[in-house]
């Protein structure tokens, strides 16, 4: 008697536990065991990952060890090792100084600039009426569309000497402010793209603005995500507009902030096409590259020293890397990658 | 004041500075347009000259039919269409297919992949240009299209596989528990169940891969040697000659090239936000 009503209660009990098991568990006929499944499906994505990314990688490390001249690209020689032969010959280089200097200083004026100007502009998005707002966002986005090597080509007319609108609306300037500040009133036929500051004072007024469109639309995205009812007890409690911002806004937006900084590093470390365009190429005003270009052009131009350029490369990924790590670590934190 | 004089005060400043945010943001763009519809007359002047008052198609014809380097920009744009086309074909797939691995599957790797995902991202191309170059040559894929395709699958598959997963985990899982019960089979459930739901979020991620692959520039510089291999990207430098650029030819191009972004960017650029900052915005 105990034991039929305690096996028919275990019935009861397990019944409906082994329903719901079974509903959990995938069908059966594939002729797959069910573990199998998530391996299979990553297999031409891990391929790809590993021949083309992962690969490639360590083998730039290797070849960074390495003399690679025409004849070993042809296949006709093996490459030669030369130990820390490339890294000793980058680093004797002024050109390696002058990149690092150019690839540093550019990204952080250009980060700061775009994540200021960026956060406002957010902020303002949050603000307008509606009709504005979407008007203003269509006028944005289109800036953040244009391919980058067009916002070379734009900006570089631009800026150019003769028929450049920047160089016209400088003329513009009463001649005793132009005089004062820039230290001449003619502008017409001022070359813009000859020295590098002020070719990296061009990049930069480029690369802000196609980027800091980006910025704007996550910052709205997360000022939309901010509950209103905070704001009203911040505003019950007395708070102004500006403290608001800085108690309430900030603290809230923190981890979007701290993803888009580090967005916005990476980005700008790498950039290539913009200042390819801005210099016509690698072939003149070397002190101008940035470690980018300064890889490329000793790799290719020639006679290609791919030994050389493959040292640069690593050392801008590691570099890449070590901001990366931070990175990484902010999005484990935050969403424990679920 | 009053306090209503002093709110619309506030929104006129507002409203102010939207437009001068309006056009530092759009006037780039406009000018890239207004200076491939004028005549040369009008491009070559030190005044300014805000419309086309002497409107041409002359530069788009030009750019057509002779072209640059030898080639009509039909050839380079049609190059660089293929390149991303194919790019995001093969791509979507994959990434729809690992995607759905990490979304809906717990074992073992799985954070270490993600991780991955995460660091190839960081990866700058000039650091895969040089082996990639080597490889690329070494098995003949040099100088043809499909040699581009294969690296740009490699540069977009990560982002793709990082962003579509949230859309893969935003379908509820219910729904497929449910096909389960009425015993539908694993894949039809994933065709009939799961793809639909997701197909939205596939649109965005293959526009996102087709503009990344269509904007490219490093390896179609180094990759492809005949000029009738040109992408878009590629072919534009060849404006900038010895004898002084054709200013109002290269504009009508990059016009070209950049519409179908702008046009897509539209369309998908709620979604890529959220795939960017996935899991950042958080009410």
């Amino acid at each position: 008697m105990t034991t039929s009503t305690r096996s028919r209660g275990g019935d009861a009990i397990s019944a409906p536990g082994r329903r719901r098991r079974s509903s959990r568990r995938p069908p059966r006929g594939s002729g797959l065991p069910a573990w199998a499944v998530p391996y299979l499906l990553l297999v031409p994505g891990l391929l790809v990952i590993a021949a083309l990314l992962l690969y490639p990688l360590i083998q730039m490390g290797i070849m960074s060890f390495q003399k690679i001249n025409l004849r070993v690209i042809r296949g006709a020689a093996e490459p030669e090792w030369v130990g820390t032969g490339n890294y000793e010959q980058i680093l004797d280089n002024e050109l390696f100084w002058s990149s690092l200097r150019n690839t540093v200083l550019f990204a952080v004026v250009t980060v700061s600039l775009t994540l200021v100007i960026g956060t406002a502009v957010g902020v303002l998005l949050n603000r307008l009426g509606r009709k504005m707002s979407i008007t203003l966002t269509v006028g944005i986005m289109a800036a953040w569309a244009v391919p980058p090597v067009a916002q070379g080509v734009i900006w570089r007319w631009l800026f150019d000497a003769e028929a450049g609108i920047v160089n016209w609306s400088l003329n513009l300037l009463p001649d005793w402010l132009a005089e004062l500040v820039l230290g001449r009133s003619d502008f017409t036929g001022d070359p813009w793209l000859n020295d590098p500051f002020r070719v990296y004072v061009v990049l930069v007024i480029a690369v802000v603005w196609a980027s800091f469109p980006f910025i704007a639309v996550s910052v709205l995205a997360g000022l939309k995500g901010i509950p209103t009812e905070l704001y009203e007890a911040a505003r019950v409690d007395g708070s102004t507009g500006w403290r608001t911002f800085w108690k309430v806004t900030v603290p809230l937006l923190k981890p979007v902030f701290a993803v888009l900084t580090i967005l916005s590093i990476i980005w700008d470390f790498k950039v290539f096409a913009q200042l390819y365009v801005l210099l016509g190429g690698t072939a003149g005003n070397r002190e101008a590259f940035n470690l980018s270009l300064f890889s490329y052009a000793e790799a290719f131009n020639p006679p290609p020293k791919m030994g050389t350029g493959a040292a640069i490369a690593v050392v801008l990924t590691v570099i890449l890397l070590i901001i990366t790590a931070v990175h990484v670590r902010q999005i484990v934190k935050q969403e424990e990658l679920t | 004041m009053t306090p209503l004089a002093r709110r619309r005060l506030g929104k006129i400043a507002l409203n102010t500075v939207a437009v001068g945010v309006f056009l530092f943001a759009i006037f780039p763009v406009y000018w890239m347009v207004a200076t491939a519809f004028k005549a040369n007359d009008q491009i070559f002047t030190t005044e300014f000259i805000p419309f086309p008052t002497h409107f041409t198609f002359d530069h788009i014809d030009r750019v057509l039919s002779e072209g640059v380097a030898g080639n009509s920009i039909w050839v380079y744009m049609r190059n660089s269409a293929i390149v991303a086309l194919g790019t995001v074909l093969v791509a979507s797939a994959f990434a729809l297919l690992a995607a759905t691995a990490v979304a809906r599957f717990a074992f073992k790797g799985r954070t270490a992949f993600l991780i991955t995902l995460l660091i190839v991202q960081m990866i700058p191309s000039e650091a895969l240009l040089i082996p990639l170059f080597l490889s690329v040559k070494r098995l003949g894929l040099f100088d043809q299209l499909l040699g581009l395709i294969v690296v740009n699958v490699g540069l977009t598959l990560p982002f793709g596989i990082w962003m579509l997963r949230t859309f893969v985990a935003a379908v509820p899982k219910s729904l497929e528990e449910a096909a389960w019960i009425d015993g539908a089979s694993r894949m039809t459930t994933f065709w009939r169940v799961l793809f639909p739901l997701v197909a939205p979020g596939l649109v965005a991620t293959s526009i996102f891969s087709f503009i990344t692959a269509w904007n490219e520039l490093i390896f179609a510089l180094t990759l492809m040697n005949e000029s009738s291999g040109y992408t878009m990207p590629v072919a534009l430098r060849f404006f900038f000659g010895q004898r002084g650029t054709d200013w109002g030819g290269i504009m009508a191009a990059s016009t070209m090239m950049t519409i179908p972004v702008i046009v897509f960017f539209l369309l998908v650029q709620r979604r890529m936000v959220s795939g960017l900052v996935a899991g950042a915005v958080k009410g």
